[in-house]
């Protein structure tokens, strides 16, 4: 019998809750702005109930990482998935945090009429969340190439945030009556902003998983 | 600067060997540990570093061993200089059945020291240096026998520094001790490392990991990896170094 199978078993579970959260996390984000778009506040408000799942998803993460510590005393390789674990759930459940914030933005907004058509958010989603999928299947495949080029997508969503930016600066400047809700999208960019940082944190963690060291991919 | 410096040394019982070209440098004031699974060679090489390997018979050494520059296996090395310098440290505590102040007293005495206050002192320092003074100053005079484990491991490293060493060889010093026991061996080794180049081997890797500077696996006879011990032990480059620490085999 191979020696440490009930450790390896214990790791594939503790794999498998990470990715559940990941997927949870992108079902989210891709909810949340829908409710934005659509202006569904029966959704928006679902994803804020939804959190708390994530939440105790994250915790359990945690307390089988600092139990397989205490009584596996991993090393080496297993000790850095045990980590990196740890960090991605929390990576992850932000991500979720993000999400409820984008939700709150939907409900703020309410059914008012948008100041513009929502091209750009939607974009910025899509990319976040292809770069959810990429993570995930990086972390699965241990696969540190994947994970760095994954990270580089987070490039073209600081363009299309710093293009918003723009946008919505010169809307607020010709209209004062729109600040209010110019104000909301400019959060809601900079939160999807934020969630393509957190992306290129989990490739961070699977390249460290695949060899040890600590690359910074947000430069 | 390297302590010791071992070069390309086989050693064979009889004809089979049990370590093959071994080439390792130790720095001083530095905690190296040797660490592998059951026949690996770890305490074999370890022997090599005071000749003790010159006491089984069968055995063959080839290669280099230097410590201060000096070859160790040189024809003109005065062994119990040698061992005098290198001292060393055995799984069970073997204290002598004497007194505690005539077990540390009795190096001192072998290489000459008659004079009653200098012994006092050494032995005084000695114990303090080996964190037991202040649990046997009220009993210097009564059976070293009568102390727990753990305190008999330290008297023997007292009695191992009261004849003034610079290296410390300890072989599985701790395997024989409760973990308070452990726990007080391994932070008089952080202690001892400012004035003393020590090589531990241990099967706790975990000890390993906690006490040493560096660490060298060994397995059959080879040495795979030495490195950094936080390196080793969180990034090792070698497959067989990866599996072995992470239990996977031995």
């Amino acid at each position: 019998m191979p020696t440490r199978q009930k450790f390896d078993h214990e790791l594939e579970d503790l794999r498998l809750k990470i990715l559940t959260l990941g997927k949870m996390a992108e079902q989210q984000i891709a909810l949340a702005v829908n409710s934005l778009m659509n202006q569904d506040l029966e959704l928006a408000n679902s994803i804020v109930v939804k959190d708390l799942e994530l939440n105790d998803l994250r915790a359990d993460i945690e307390e089988t990482c600092i139990l397989l510590i205490a009584t596996q005393q991993p090393f080496a390789r297993d000790l850095r998935k045990l980590v990196a674990g740890f960090k991605i759930s929390i990576y992850l459940e932000r991500m979720g945090d993000l999400a409820v914030d984008l939700a709150k933005v939907s409900i703020r907004i309410g059914q008012e009429k948008l100041i513009k058509p929502l091209v750009d958010i939607p974009r910025m989603s899509g990319i976040v969340q292809e770069m959810i999928r990429i993570g995930l299947k990086a972390y699965v495949d241990e696969d540190c190439g994947a994970a760095a080029e994954m990270s580089l997508m987070d490039d073209e969503i600081d363009k299309i945030y710093s293009g918003v930016f723009g946008e919505l600066k010169s809307i607020m400047m010709e209209n004062p009556n729109n600040v209010t809700q110019a104000n909301y999208l400019l959060f809601a960019s900079r939160f999807l902003e934020r969630l393509g940082d957190y992306c290129t944190n989990i490739a961070e963690e699977i390249v460290y998983i695949c060899n040890g060291k600590r690359m910074d991919l947000n430069e | 600067m390297d302590k010791i410096v071992v070069k390309e040394l086989d050693l064979f019982y009889g004809e089979q060997q049990a370590l093959n070209s071994i080439n390792i440098a130790m720095k001083e004031r530095s905690v190296t540990a040797l660490i592998g699974p059951s026949g690996c060679g770890k305490s074999t090489f370890l022997r090599t570093l005071n000749r003790m390997q010159d006491l089984t018979p069968g055995v063959k050494i080839i290669g280099q061993v230097k410590i201060d520059g000096q070859d160790i296996y040189a024809a003109d090395t005065d062994v119990v200089l040698l061992r005098k310098k290198v001292g060393m440290v055995f799984q069970h505590p073997n204290p002598f059945p004497k007194s505690v102040f005539e077990n540390v007293a009795y190096g001192p005495r072998i290489h000459g020291e008659t004079d009653k206050k200098k012994l006092s002192e050494i032995v005084e320092t000695s114990l303090k240096d080996a964190a037991l003074w202040n649990e046997v100053k009220d009993r210097l005079h009564e059976s070293a026998l009568g102390l727990s484990g753990g305190q008999q491991q330290r008297l023997c490293i007292a009695r191992l520094l009261a004849v003034g060493p610079e290296i410390l060889l300890m072989d599985e010093p701790t395997s024989a001790l409760d973990p308070i026991s452990t726990m007080k061996i391994e932070e008089l080794i952080a202690e001892l490392k400012d004035k003393y180049t020590i090589i531990i081997v241990t099967h706790n890797m975990h000890q390993a990991s906690r006490v040493s500077d560096r660490t060298a696996f060994f397995l059959s006879g080879d040495l795979i990896e030495e490195d950094i011990t936080s390196v080793l032990f969180t990034r090792p480059a070698k497959k067989k170094t990866e599996d072995y620490i992470s239990g996977r085999f031995g």
